[in-house]
């Protein structure tokens, strides 16, 4: 049943996922409160990625209930689904289309009212608006991850998940992406970004959560010169152990 | 109204990349029409053996040339990660499915029409005196097929030797529609047609209710991890 009186924007508990004998996320639980702006922190392999795919309902857990937004993710996907912003490593667009034609393509999918509107001012937003009826196979990544950026706002989300968004960026694509995280956070809607860059889009976080082996291990508040100091004896510990 | 609009926007997606691209099609073509050709040679093109061999040779091309392009289905899907953008609209899964089904069964049709025009060429074939039939014949044992080729895509999508695993999960599995098809454009091919061509026309409108309702309701299944 789809409420607006939710605190939590994400809640999941006791999610499990195994890929074949290998498990990803061991029991986690997690709540992500309205207006929250959380990292996710861990080396590669400790469930970072799985765990927004598991709240994006691409991966279906073996184990554990998701909430978006007070809704059940099993019950109201779709519902759920348009309550989220996903960027990735991967932009999620046509190479053969046109940066207009796969933006348009989106407003059809997410049944968006004033499409060419809403597309045009997309475009003016990443800066696209001069590339825009040419095939993005000839973009740049920056290119390509800027108008996945507008693809991913197009429907005004009130939550947004980004898996290592900066990765491979040019310096105006992560400046550009940067702001709008801080627009974004500032205007009381979710964040939650799964990163190694300890650089970029950083402003503005209040909760960090550290991922090993497809578990919680630390959950810190506070600012982020504390956190990078903890996080980098974290992943000495974790070195530690491994040697 | 709103699963038809994006299933319309999933179609016309697929229908304008192929345009660009023209990946399918000109290999679905081209195989197509070289079989035709080659069986040309291979035997008298006169009316007894069309009769006798025209229907298994005409549906052999038709599914072949119909694997080379739901190969290349959901390959486009994986280039950027694209079906995960897909997935995380607010879209009903299904209309994914039928989205995509349609693109493989109107791009299938569009070859399907040049190979048969081709077979009516080179093996003498009065196309014109059963047209209504072989429309019939084509667009029921395409549609079925289609379907079945779409939703087994997507299973072996994921799979080291994608291309391989789908003739081998689609063959068995779409055998009796392409056994209906055969019969019934056998049946077809005899003048007057034969009796049986009701029988296998029912037939395969029966395959097609339960082959298109079950891949839609199971598409779910087959995209989630």
């Amino acid at each position: 049943m789809y409420t607006d009186s939710y605190t939590s924007a994400l809640r999941i508990e006791n999610v499990v996922k195994w890929f074949g004998q290998n498990s990803a996320l061991e029991a986690v639980t997690i709540e992500v409160r309205r207006g929250d702006f959380m990292v996710l922190l861990g080396r590669n392999g400790a469930g970072k990625s799985t765990l927004l795919r598991v709240m994006a309902r691409i991966v279906k857990p073996n184990h554990g209930q998701v909430e978006i937004c007070g809704m059940d993710v099993r019950r109201n996907p779709e519902a759920a689904r348009r309550r989220l912003g996903f960027v990735a490593h991967s932009s999620y667009l046509y190479r053969h289309l046109t940066a207009r034609e796969n933006l348009r393509f989106f407003t059809r999918l997410y049944g968006l009212e004033d499409q060419e509107q809403r597309v045009q001012a997309a475009l003016k937003w990443v800066g696209l608006e001069a590339s825009s009826d040419r095939p993005i196979v000839g973009f740049s990544r920056g290119m390509q991850q800027r108008l996945a950026i507008a693809r991913a706002t197009l429907h005004d989300p009130e939550i947004l998940l980004l898996d290592e968004p900066f990765s491979g960026l040019d310096l105006e694509a992560a400046e550009l992406l940067a702001a709008w995280m801080k627009r974004f956070a500032a205007s009381g809607k979710t964040i939650l970004m799964a990163t190694h860059d300890l650089e970029h889009g950083l402003e503005g976080v209040n909760r960090w959560v550290f991922l090993d082996k497809g578990r919680i291990v630390e959950e810190l508040t506070g600012a982020y010169t504390v956190v990078r100091d903890r996080y980098k004896q974290f992943l000495r510990e974790r070195k530690g152990e491994l040697s | 109204m709103n699963f038809l609009n994006q299933t319309a926007a999933i179609l016309w997606k697929d229908i304008l990349i192929e345009y660009r691209t023209k990946d399918a099609l000109t290999s679905m073509l081209l195989f197509g029409l070289l079989v035709i050709l080659m069986f040309h040679f291979a035997f008298e093109p006169d009316s007894l053996e069309t009769e006798k061999y025209g229907p298994g040779l005409l549906w052999m091309t038709f599914v072949f040339a119909g694997i080379l392009g739901m190969n290349r289905a959901f390959a486009g899907e994986r280039e950027n990660d694209s079906l995960q953008g897909l997935m995380l609209a607010p879209v009903d899964w299904g209309a994914i499915f039928l989205g995509k089904m349609l693109a493989n069964f109107l791009f299938m049709l569009v070859v399907e029409t040049i190979i048969l025009l081709s077979f009516t060429l080179f093996f003498n074939f009065d196309l014109l005196h059963r047209l209504s039939w072989m429309v019939t014949i084509t667009l029921l044992g395409t549609l079925g097929f289609a379907s079945i080729g779409t939703i087994l895509a997507a299973i072996s999508m994921n799979t080291r030797m994608s291309d391989v695993m789908l003739p081998l999960l689609l063959l068995p599995v779409a055998l009796p529609a392409v056994i209906g098809a055969v019969q019934a454009t056998a049946a077809a091919f005899t003048d007057p047609p034969g009796e049986a061509l009701t029988f296998w026309v029912k037939f395969l409108v029966v395959f097609n209710i339960i082959f298109v309702t079950l891949p839609l309701l199971l598409f779910e299944y087959v995209l989630e991890e």
